[in-house]
């Protein structure tokens, strides 16, 4: 990364060049009453070395190395150290769409890689080189469906994330889509047919199931696709946790098909920035936002990729372009095709079966609050004691504990939302399980 | 080349009339300055479509450019060849590569666009 230090007397000779008296002249012409009178309610300029010590100060204060049971759409998994190592190449240590195809074949070739992984999990046909996170991506799925049916409506199911829910809210307010969400089950904790079969209609344009659900339970996608299907509408099918596509079989009967990949090595981060993607069906390719990764031959015949059906973006259609996302997740994206070519197809279905098995380990000592199957995920009673009594116990034991459902479910304030990976050690999930007792 | 059948648009359409249905087209000329055409999206049959405005896009290798309807009403039949071989539409634009059928609802609009003669000295005064 370049430094541009700029001395006072650099500073007078650019105002200078451009006949101005000070840097605030430049920000004369805005009204008297749009402007700060006085300074920025800012520290005092500290020195670099004090810099560094508050930050290594305030880094402490983490809870580095607490065992983790917390996910609800961030998981605690291992991150392989190839990950690093290939994306601190400064090739790749940039997030610029790769415009010029002579000048980058590596970057257009790992993007090619990612969609064509992401093909193989989803079971699409094609797959975008990523979006800002599983959130968004949701959000720009169902207006995707919007474009491709012509209609309006969007039915969501209430155990999609909730957080998710409310990006597609915020997109949605006004643009004229209405939103409905439709319920669970309350003994399975999987989706309500019945209540989506009776919300159903023809201006719907599509229905959004998540699976494992946000609950952690494999849900129904195929009988959501029927319904759906039945009145012209698109089936969307989330994740949150792509590890469980090891494992599961994939959501073929869905039309798109939106997540999250910070599971694929993607550090938590405090909730950011991670990489989402959106993959559908070749007949939908044209109304797919994002960027996208073709394969082609260069004029000598040999095997070369360039960005493709850029006529949807909006450098080319400005603003009946199918969204306004520029610049993608490249080097997150990145960072989950080097996990994904790490772990390879058996890696990745081992890593999953770990996470059953652990889940399943935790969940036998606990009361689980839903029947339906489970991935990693789960609900649990918390029987006497509050959901936030057990976390504090659990964080004076240097534990993370699971997420309070009240805050997102108010009928199931008796209830906390468990995860367990790969990373979760038998001694901890143990004291978990006493932490209920 | 251009036919005294056919009415045209500035915006490079023609349309045909028989009785209150018009086809409507993309000229040849048009199909020459966007090159190879690679995809054609129109709307959906039952669509009402208004003169003047956009009633789909022609992509080409080169660029995207919108379909202006060059008359009023309601879309009754698109050409379901266009799907599978958008390149005809360089081949016989005025022809067999038609791009829909329109039920007129206000068809003295057809009297206000350009004749034969009037599009070509159009075209010539454009080059």
């Amino acid at each position: 990364m370049r430094y541009l230090p700029k001395s006072d007397s650099e500073r007078r000779a650019m105002l200078d060049l451009i006949g101005v008296e000070s840097v605030e002249d430049l920000f004369a012409h805005l009204p008297e009453e749009v402007r700060l009178k006085r300074p920025l309610d800012l520290p005092a300029g500290i020195s670099e070395y004090e810099i560094v010590e508050y930050f290594r100060a305030r880094a402490t204060e983490n809870a580095n190395g607490y065992p983790c049971f917390l996910g609800a759409g961030a998981y605690y998994h291992y991150r392989p150290v190839l990950v690093d190592t290939v994306v601190s190449r400064g090739e790749f240590l940039t997030s610029y769409t790769p415009y010029q195809a002579e000048i980058s074949q590596g970057t257009l070739m790992t993007i090619f890689e990612f969609q064509t992984m992401i093909c193989q999990l989803t079971g699409m046909d094609v797959a975008n080189a990523s979006m800002y996170d599983g959130s968004t991506a949701m959000a720009e799925a169902a207006m995707m469906a919007v474009r491709a049916t012509g209609r309006g409506r969007v039915l969501v199911a209430r155990s999609v994330h909730p957080e998710y829910r409310a990006v597609l809210r915020t997109y949605s307010e006004n643009q004229g889509m209405p939103v409905e969400e439709f319920g669970y089950v309350t003994a399975a904790g999987t989706i309500d047919l019945e209540e989506l079969d009776r919300k159903m209609d023809d201006l719907t344009a599509a229905v959004i199931v998540q699976s494992p659900n946000f609950f952690g339970i494999v849900d129904q996608v195929r009988a959501a696709a029927e319904i759906a299907h039945r009145r012209g509408a698109l089936l969307i099918v989330v994740f949150t946790e792509p590890v469980s596509l090891g494992l599961l079989r994939p959501p073929a009967e869905a039309d798109i098909v939106a997540g999250e990949l910070q599971s694929f090595a993607i550090s938590p981060s405090y909730g950011g920035p991670h990489a989402g993607v959106i993959a559908t069906r070749d007949k939908y390719v044209r109304q797919m936002p994002g960027r996208l990764v073709g394969q082609t031959v260069d004029t000598r015949g040999n095997r070369a990729f360039c960005l493709t059906l850029a006529t949807r973006e909006q450098h080319i259609r400005r603003e009946k372009a199918t969204s306004n996302i520029c610049t993608n997740q490249a080097l997150l994206a990145l960072m989950a095709s080097v996990f994904m070519t790490v772990y390879g197809k058996h890696g990745l279905r081992e890593l999953a079966e770990q996470n059953l098995a652990k889940a399943q380990y935790l969940v036998g000592r606990l009361r689980p609050r839903f029947c339906g199957k489970s991935f990693n995920e789960f609900v649990v009673l918390t029987e006497s004691k509050t959901p936030d009594d057990i976390n504090k116990a659990l964080l004076k034991k240097k534990i993370i504990g699971g997420l309070p459902l009240g805050r997102f479910y108010p009928e199931l304030a008796d209830s906390m939302l468990l995860c367990a990976t790969e990373m979760s050690r038998r001694a901890d999930m143990d004291a978990v399980a006493e932490a209920f007792q | 080349m251009y036919s005294e059948q056919f009415r045209y648009t500035k915006e490079h359409e023609w349309v045909r009339m028989d009785g209150d249905i018009g086809t409507i087209g993309i000229t040849d000329h048009a199909q020459q300055e966007l090159g190879d055409i690679v995809y054609v999206d129109l709307p959906k049959v039952g669509t009402k479509i208004t003169q003047g405005a956009t009633a789909g896009s022609v992509e080409s290798v080169k660029a995207v450019s919108d379909i202006y309807a060059p008359v009023s009403g309601e879309v009754t039949e698109i050409n379901p060849i266009l799907t599978d071989a958008p390149e005809k539409l360089n081949q016989d634009p005025h022809g067999e590569a038609w791009l829909m059928k329109v039920k007129l609802s206000a068809p003295s609009e057809v009297a206000k666009l350009l004749s034969a003669a009037e599009y070509q000295k159009y075209i010539e005064a454009e080059k």
